[in-house]
């Protein structure tokens, strides 16, 4: 049984934007995929749609056997969006604690859970603060902590390190592949960076734009698990190069210096 | 320190305007003398006179006719405050309430607090409510508003991607209420309560000359108007005490608030 099945998924917007059209993807349990295209291609819209936050138009998501709505009452999605969404009148451990107190567990499995999330993002020592008190990458770490509280199925990130610096934003890759190895669960990450989509991912989706559909999956078979020196690894700018050709394929383009990304 | 500067700023400047027109016997704007405008010393010092021989210290006098309008004013802040809150968040839980009852409320606030007063005294009045009773409802009315518009807005002011944060843990509509909607509507409330809270001494002011009650600081303002041309600091003094009155709660709210909003600084009002 695959942890997200996308079928025929299409979205219109009032007004009579195609936004997605005959979308279809299989995800396996304990995948990482990206999603990358041109602004407008609808990652983010196909994105909300896997997690049940939008409705499609046409087609249908299961995940995990079920439809995207049960899963979303079943607690199965964690979700990580660009800017990290931390209610600012609670103090780091009680924004991690948000989706457990809503799924009832009594304080002193909270308290627990919290702690070992707070380690695992490396952020022990503060949890009495307040987000504000965080830079964006340490904020984005409790947004993440968040997400996997519960431990969902599926771990939906749009855009996550998008805001931050280049170096903040290649070491929390790193930590997140760590993340990830450690919890087992299925990713859908959407991104604009080449080089993080390829760094992360067991599979790059490319989108192409106007109407949103997927133009090639290419499969990333660089060794796990990863690290710095995947980066400078020949196959990584092999594949990096694919996807970008992918990119300008996609959108119509000839290769240029338009896409400067990586 | 900045408002003790400022205040013997206006100090100076009231004193200067009232010795230059004096001086040179303004009648623009207004005839000015010590009649029309008395020395502020005068009115500290009347503070601490007796109006009649018999009678307490003016102060005296004062502080109890502003503890009885303040306690209208306070169960009128709070019945308007909680009122506000509930019909605010009523509306803004629908959009057809909101057309439907909104411009009511709005007109509510463009009929003069001086036409409904006598009302508000006579219905409540062939029920047997208490006097000062009313007067708190009539400090209500003036309260409610503000807190209305504000929750209206307050409830609406979250981030889209923090409602579907809510929506991705399968939040019932009562959780997303409690749990994000209210905490981000704090600070929108507190800054109409802050509002609210000098509007409900005036309401309670003004409440009081139909409900004939002689014992707040509306009866003591009608009593010393009528004297002011023999004794015009008597009335400015009872304005400095009913400006105290409306400090003091302004300033309780802002403590309110301090305890009761953690946000970034920045983000404090």
């Amino acid at each position: 049984m695959n942890a997200v099945s996308i079928r025929g998924v299409s979205k219109r917007f009032k007004g009579g934007t195609t936004a997605l059209e005959d979308i279809d993807l299989e995800i396996e349990p304990g995948e990482f995929i990206s999603l990358i295209g041109p602004s407008g291609c609808g990652k983010s819209t196909l994105l909300r749609i896997v997690g049940d936050l939008i409705e499609p138009s046409g087609g249908d998501v299961q995940v995990n056997g079920k439809p995207a709505r049960q899963a979303r009452r079943d607690h199965e999605y964690g979700i990580v969006f660009q800017d990290a969404v931390l209610y600012e009148w609670r103090t780091v451990s009680k924004n991690i604690a948000l989706p457990l107190e809503l799924a009832g567990w009594d304080r002193g499995r909270r308290q627990a859970r919290v702690d070992e999330m707070l380690e695992l993002v490396e952020l022990v020592g503060f949890g009495e603060h307040h987000p504000w008190q965080l830079s964006g990458g340490m904020q984005q770490r409790v947004a993440i902590a968040r997400a996997l509280s519960f431990d969902p199925a599926i771990l939906l990130m749009d855009e996550p390190f998008g805001a931050l610096d280049e170096m903040t934003r290649e070491r929390l890759n790193a930590e997140l592949l760590r993340i990830w190895e450690a919890s087992g669960s299925t990713v859908v990450f959407v991104t604009h960076s080449i080089a993080e989509a390829v760094f992360l991912s067991t599979r790059v989706v490319v989108m192409s734009p106007r109407p949103g559909r997927v133009s090639r999956v290419i499969p990333v078979d660089l060794p796990q698990p990863r690290s710095q020196a995947t980066r400078e690894d020949p196959r990584f700018f092999e594949l990096a190069t694919e996807v970008r050709e992918a990119l300008h394929l996609g959108s119509g383009d000839a290769p240029s210096l338009t896409e400067g990304v990586l | 320190m900045l408002l003790l500067a400022v205040a013997a700023i206006l100090w100076g400047l009231w004193e200067g305007f009232l010795a230059l027109g004096t001086h040179f016997a303004w009648q623009h704007p207004f005839p000015v003398e010590a009649t029309t405008m008395p020395h502020i010393h005068d009115m500290i010092r009347a503070l601490f006179e007796r109006p009649n021989a018999q009678g307490p210290l003016l102060i005296v006098t004062l502080l109890k006719a502003a503890a009885f309008t303040g306690r209208e004013a306070a169960l009128g802040f709070a019945m308007g405050a909680v009122g506000g809150f509930v019909l605010g968040a009523l509306l803004a839980h629908s959009r057809a309430l909101q057309r439907g009852f909104l411009p009511y409320v709005v007109a509510s606030q463009t009929v003069p607090i001086l036409a409904i007063a006598p009302m508000v005294v006579i219905w409540l009045g062939s029920v047997h409510v208490t006097a000062w009773i009313s007067v708190a409802v009539i400090a209500a009315y003036l309260t409610f508003f503000p807190v209305v518009i504000a929750t209206l807005r307050g409830l609406h002011a979250a981030d889209r991607q923090a409602v579907e944060l809510m929506r991705s843990y399968a939040a019932s509509r009562w959780t997303v209420l409690w749990k994000l909607r209210f905490p981000t509507s704090l600070p929108y409330l507190f800054s109409a309560l802050r509002i609210s809270a000098t509007a409900s001494i005036v309401g309670a002011i003004i409440g009081e000359s139909p409900s004939s009650i002689a014992g707040g600081l509306g009866g003591a303002i009608l009593n010393f108007a009528q004297y002011y041309t023999f004794q015009p600091q008597n009335l400015w003094a009872t304005n400095i005490v009913a400006a105290a009155l409306g400090i003091a709660f302004f300033l309780v709210v802002v403590a309110a608030e301090k305890i009761v909003v953690r946000r970034a600084p920045e983000h404090v009002a």
